[in-house]
């Protein structure tokens, strides 16, 4: 890709402006000071924990250094909200399965190295499969268009917001030869999940600014009345994630469980009606098992009946049905991916982090992709240890 | 890939705007879009698809984070995942 310019010198001023607005120290002690009031009363207990749902989340938690400076009062743990980290080993498998054939088969970097049973698309590759990297089913699209006789299969994953893509792609007459193997899921129903789950505690999520454009805040309402957890749709700059956190404290101190949007900015109650339109015509939730964490009623998008021409679980039916069980990988029973995708363990717990599990040598999918817990938790440092020492006499 | 990218409409044609990010033009489709959008106005991207127009008064807001990212260390995840969002988009028009 072509190198990317500043922006002209008028914008860089302006949006530089903007940038003082959401990187603000004084805003940020003041957002700081907040959490501690409102959490103050946990002081000696369990901290207050605050669960949020998206890799991009986690990127700006760590690569701004919250976790170092938020109240000990104060936990902020990622749940599953890496697409490629909850893609289950079998559909991975079901990919490789087809790459063996020589079915040609597309998909993001990530997706390549995240292991199946056995084995990985990238192993498929490397055994002669034919595995295009693609940064989006656009490029996917266009092979088939260029190559009409023979398929090609985009193994897609993502959540809704990137659902609502390949719904998009779908629904505009694609190619005879194009496919989709949908690994696509839900995250609404997840949360219902980690909300029962018994060594997960969540008392607020931070939900992900940019779904919810799509979604709405409003998808979360009926979360909420039934769980009585509060919601904080967030955005992603350091005071934007500061004041998520404290709207969280507030709600959760004053018992109140209800949405609130802390994006204005992008997101409305009812989201983008037109992209909902389209991934529901698409798509339908079932149930489906989540890589570590369980089967998630819901939490899977599925192909429409009125869409088989183009889903290849339908056209490789047969294939996949022949596909031999997979080995598991040396030290995968080790990995605790499944339960940092919980929430209830952190990669520091895990005894292979750092090594050997490292991004050159992963081990499971939360180490493999840009948005997996141990992945960027390996690249900024999870939980900045930063020691005051007080001067010498 | 949570994270969409804004981008500057230069033209439309049909469902596909050309969108400037940062210099580089890339061909966006606009099926999934909710308003009626024009050359100038700005959106939010993801995977190759404008998913909001973002309101005039809320674009610096909403650059202040990117300006920020893209200027990070080549190794930064996030501006990895910020070019990537930008690279889903094809740089040919795609005639669908």
């Amino acid at each position: 890709m072509a190198e990317l310019r500043p922006l002209p010198v008028g914008r860089v001023g302006e949006a530089g402006n903007a940038a003082l607005q959401f990187r603000d120290p004084v805003r940020a002690r003041a957002l700081l000071g907040a959490l501690e009031q409102l959490t103050a009363h946990r002081a000696g207990g369990a901290p207050l924990s605050i669960m949020h749902v998206c890799g991009s989340h986690e990127q700006a938690i760590a690569r701004f250094g919250l976790r170092a400076v938020l109240p000990p009062t104060l936990q902020v743990i990622m749940g599953p909200g890496c697409p490629v980290c909850v893609t289950d080993a079998p559909e991975v498998d079901e990919a490789v399965a087809l790459a063996d054939a020589g079915v040609r088969v597309a998909s993001y970097g990530d997706m390549l190295r995240v292991p199946g049973s056995g084995r990985s698309l990238d192993d498929a590759r490397a055994d002669g499969g034919r595995v295009d990297v693609v940064y989006g089913i656009a490029e996917a699209l266009a092979t088939a268009q260029e190559n009409p006789d023979e398929p090609l299969v985009f193994f897609a994953s993502g959540f809704e917001t990137t659902a609502v893509a390949t719904a998009a792609v779908l629904l505009r007459d694609p190619p005879a030869n194009f496919f989709v193997l949908s690994a696509h899921k839900y995250i609404p129903p997840v949360m219902e999940i980690v909300a029962e789950m018994p060594h997960t505690r969540v008392e607020g999520f931070l939900a992900a600014g940019h779904a919810a454009a799509i979604t709405g805040y409003g998808v979360f309402e009926p979360f909420v009345a039934r769980y009585g957890i509060p919601v904080v749709v967030g955005g992603f700059e350091p005071l934007d994630l500061l004041a998520g956190f404290a709207k969280l404290a507030e709600l959760a101190r004053d018992g109140e469980a209800r949405v609130v949007n802390a994006f204005p900015r992008m997101v409305t109650r009812d989201g983008n009606l037109r992209a909902q339109q389209q991934l529901w015509a698409v798509f339908e939730p079932v149930g489906g098992q989540w890589r570590g964490i369980a089967r998630v009623p819901n939490g899977n998008l599925r192909l429409r009946r009125g869409f088989a021409a183009h889903d290849a679980r339908r056209r490789f039916e047969g294939l996949l049905a022949a596909a031999e069980p997979a080995r598991p990988a040396p030290r995968s029973d080790e990995c605790r991916c499944g339960d940092i995708l919980a929430g209830s363990a952190a990669p520091s717990d895990c005894a292979l982090f750092g090594a050997p599990c490292t991004p050159a040598t992963p081990v499971g999918a939360c180490m493999v992709s840009s948005e997996g817990t141990c992945r960027i938790w390996h690249e900024y440092g999870g939980l900045p240890r930063i020691e005051i020492r007080e001067a010498r006499p | 890939m949570c994270l969409g990218v804004p981008g500057r409409i230069v033209a439309v044609d049909g469902f596909v705007a050309q969108v400037d990010f940062w210099g580089v033009r890339r061909a966006v489709r606009l099926d999934v879009v909710d308003e009626p959008v024009a050359a100038g106005d700005w959106v939010l991207n993801h995977v190759g698809f404008a998913i909001r127009r973002i309101p005039a008064d809320e674009v610096d807001a909403t650059l202040a984070l990117y300006d920020e990212i893209l200027t990070a260390a080549e190794e930064d995840a996030m501006r990895a995942d910020v070019r990537s969002e930008i690279a889903a988009a094809q740089s040919e028009p795609d005639d669908g």
